[in-house]
């Protein structure tokens, strides 16, 4: 029982108590750089999560077998494998993405989320746990880039998901969809992240 | 005329940190004194200029031949952080002073993304040569450069400011960013 409540925490603890994005800052680059629209928020996180759980998986499973001495350079062969299974995948099925996200693809490998789980809780941790883990620490990041990626097209293009809810002529504040709106929109969204997560505790 | 375009539009229009978001972590992390920001820039400009002539030459000569193309992602990776391993050796020996001022720079520059980002992106370029890749890299360098050290330095004076509770810390930081980006954006056309 006593394990079964610890999991649930594990799991936990990626959306809310240290939510890569909004707590911790990890893995700033594509956070800001591919989340024009919610759609494309929303396939950067998945395929993130992706490589998090099994890189996760896999360093927990061979963490014995490496010295520590090469084993960041080891962990970064791990987690560029599956980011070239990633890039692959989605060059073949979903073209439209893999257009989308562009250089943001090959640069999973270096989001300091993924090699900042292997180092800090894969290596130490079983299979399970560090699956659970991955699991919990990638739907945080999936949650905030999709929120992120939804008030800035809300706000920016009048659309969600590419539904337009505005008419076509309507004014929009086209900043958002901009570099710099990129910035202000994920400033006021960890001011409000802070402000509803303080209250609670 | 090509290689002015290429700096202009790497510097000014194009900035890689503040329009294509590559390199935000060190650009929010070392950036709250002028001086790191300007140690942290120099190890950058350093990098990413043998990274993108050792990852050019690879995918030239050794990937493209063998048609090894989709192993790019994990041997560019493994090349930049041995490389920045062995810069940081040789630098220890060749030059002290050097060592002193880039030293504890080097080793965060591994998971720095705008040196894949850079790498990437130089194989494609228009009509790529290795001296094309290479300007391209400098280019790309001294703009992470400017937007660091202007960011740094409004950091330093937003110390004295009095900010909002709740704006305190990261917020503000990327409001700042977010302001700067947008000035950044009046470039837009220049080329």
């Amino acid at each position: 029982m006593a394990e079964s409540v610890n999991q649930t925490q594990n799991f936990l603890k990626g959306i809310v108590k240290e939510n890569p994005i909004f707590v911790m800052l990890l893995g700033m680059c594509p956070t800001l750089g591919v989340t024009s629209s919610a759609f494309n928020g929303l396939g950067m996180g998945v395929a993130t999560m992706f490589v998090l759980i099994m890189s996760n998986i896999v360093v927990s499973l061979v963490k014995s077998q490496i010295p520590s001495k090469v084993r960041i350079p080891a962990f970064i062969i791990i987690i560029a494998s599956f980011v070239t299974i990633v890039e692959m995948i989605l060059e073949a099925f979903v073209p439209f993405l893999y257009e989308q996200l562009g250089i943001f693809i090959p640069l999973i490998v270096v989001n300091c989320i993924i090699l900042g789980r292997a180092e800090s809780f894969a290596s130490k941790n079983n299979a399970l746990s560090s699956l659970i883990d991955g699991l919990g620490m990638g739907l945080g990041f999936t949650l905030a880039l999709t929120i992120l990626g939804a008030t800035r097209e809300i706000l920016g293009n009048g659309s969600v998901f590419g539904f337009k809810f505005v008419p076509a002529d309507a004014n929009t504040f086209i900043l958002f969809i901009l570099p710099p709106g990129a910035f202000i929109a994920l400033a006021y969204l960890t001011v409000l992240f802070n402000k509803s997560t303080t209250k609670t505790t | 005329m090509d290689y002015i375009i290429i700096l202009i539009a790497a510097v000014f229009v194009n900035n890689i940190v503040l329009a294509q978001f590559l390199g935000i972590c060190p650009f929010l992390g070392v950036s709250s004194k002028v001086s790191t920001s300007v140690g942290m820039s120099g190890a950058v400009l350093f990098v990413m200029t043998i990274a993108t002539m050792a990852t050019y030459l690879l995918h030239q000569y050794i990937l493209v031949p063998a048609g090894l193309d989709y192993l790019r992602t994990i041997t560019f990776i493994l090349v930049i952080a041995a490389l920045v391993q062995m810069v940081e050796i040789m630098l220890k020996k060749v030059s002290p002073p050097l060592y002193q001022a880039l030293g504890v720079f080097l080793p965060l520059i591994t998971t720095n993304c705008a040196v894949l980002g850079v790498a990437i992106l130089a194989l494609g370029l228009e009509g790529g040569s290795l001296l094309k890749a290479v300007f391209f890299a400098v280019s790309n360098s001294l703009g992470f450069a400017l937007a660091l050290i202007v960011f740094a330095s409004i950091r330093e004076h937003l110390e004295l400011a009095n900010i909002p509770k709740g704006m305190k810390g990261v917020p503000i930081n990327l409001l700042v960013a977010g302001l700067l980006s947008l000035a950044f954006l009046g470039f837009t056309g220049l080329v």
